[in-house]
């Protein structure tokens, strides 16, 4: 066995709308990372194809709503030969559990990976409780 | 009775309803595909990490993966003849010690792929590139394999 195990394809998984989408073509949920700190949380998302400005980022009750549209990459003239994977916009949604700081929201895209960290809102930060001795 | 989802009635005879057992085919595949869970979207994959879709034109072959989060610097592309291979790492860097978890679905790990390309290729004109996390990898054809326009006398 090798020091590093192997990476495994994945299926593309299709994205659960709220609402039938009346815009056509193909629509996937993005692979996530996500985790948090006392300080704040951060969301780390697969969207290669996606250019960064064509990534939107939206927090409404704290939902979180991530979208990416794809611009089509193949260039005129091109036939398929194989097929293995489709090409199709992202969309994800989450729920948080704290309160963020919208203010201090920073979002950055490398490689077609979309890191959002999402600072917490001052009163979700735990506080350590001091107990004096009466 | 008959007419199909656009709302046109079929003309009777023999085409419309060789179309029509062709449309019931449709029909019968998308339901079973639907109840075995898959949808008629999804390909057959070579279940092998990166998957690869490969176009041509007349003068190259264009292969695509989709490898977000891997650097040019960790990937390394071969062509032997017709067979080009893709092998790397992709590596997900930790984020320290104090974090906890709520979703992990990105997989980090090496890969390593060959895929034969139908048509011969010229080795000299190799041309890859990553753009937002997908590599488009364009081989020029060799002489022999370009199609050539012949003229009727």
């Amino acid at each position: 066995m090798t020091d590093s195990k192997e990476i495994q394809v994945k299926e593309k998984q299709a994205a659960d709308t709220p609402a039938e989408h009346t815009r056509t073509g193909l629509l996937f949920a993005p692979a996530v990372d996500i985790f948090e700190t006392e300080r704040d949380i951060t969301v780390l998302a697969d969207m290669p194809g996606v250019a960064a400005n064509d990534i939107k980022i939206d927090i409404e009750d704290n939902v979180l709503t991530i979208s990416g549209e794809i611009k089509p990459w193949e260039e005129a003239g091109e036939v398929d030969v194989l097929v293995e994977f489709n090409v199709g916009n992202y969309y994800r949604k989450f729920t948080l559990s704290d309160v963020i700081d919208q203010s201090g929201i920073q979002a950055k895209h490398e490689n077609g990976v979309l890191r959002l960290s999402l600072p917490k809102a001052a009163k979700a930060v735990p506080r350590k409780i001091s107990i004096s001795a009466g | 009775m008959w007419s199909d989802k656009f709302g046109n009635a079929a003309v009777p005879g023999w085409m419309s309803s060789l179309s029509e057992l062709e449309r019931m085919k449709l029909e019968m595949n998308r339901l079973t595909d639907a109840l075995f869970g898959r949808t008629s979207w999804q390909r057959r994959s070579a279940g092998v990490f990166p998957a690869i879709n490969l176009t041509e034109d007349t003068d190259n072959f264009y292969a695509r993966a989709e490898i977000p989060g891997i650097a040019a610097s960790d990937i390394d592309l071969q062509i032997v003849g017709k067979n080009l291979s893709i092998s790397g790492e992709r590596k997900i860097p930790s984020e320290g010690e104090n974090v906890r978890y709520h979703r992990r679905e990105r997989e980090a790990g090496k890969f390593s792929r060959v895929i034969a390309l139908p048509g011969d290729v010229n080795p000299e004109k190799i041309n890859a590139k990553i753009t937002n996390g997908v590599l488009t990898v364009t081989i020029a054809k060799s002489e022999t394999a370009k199609p050539r326009q012949i003229k009727v006398q």
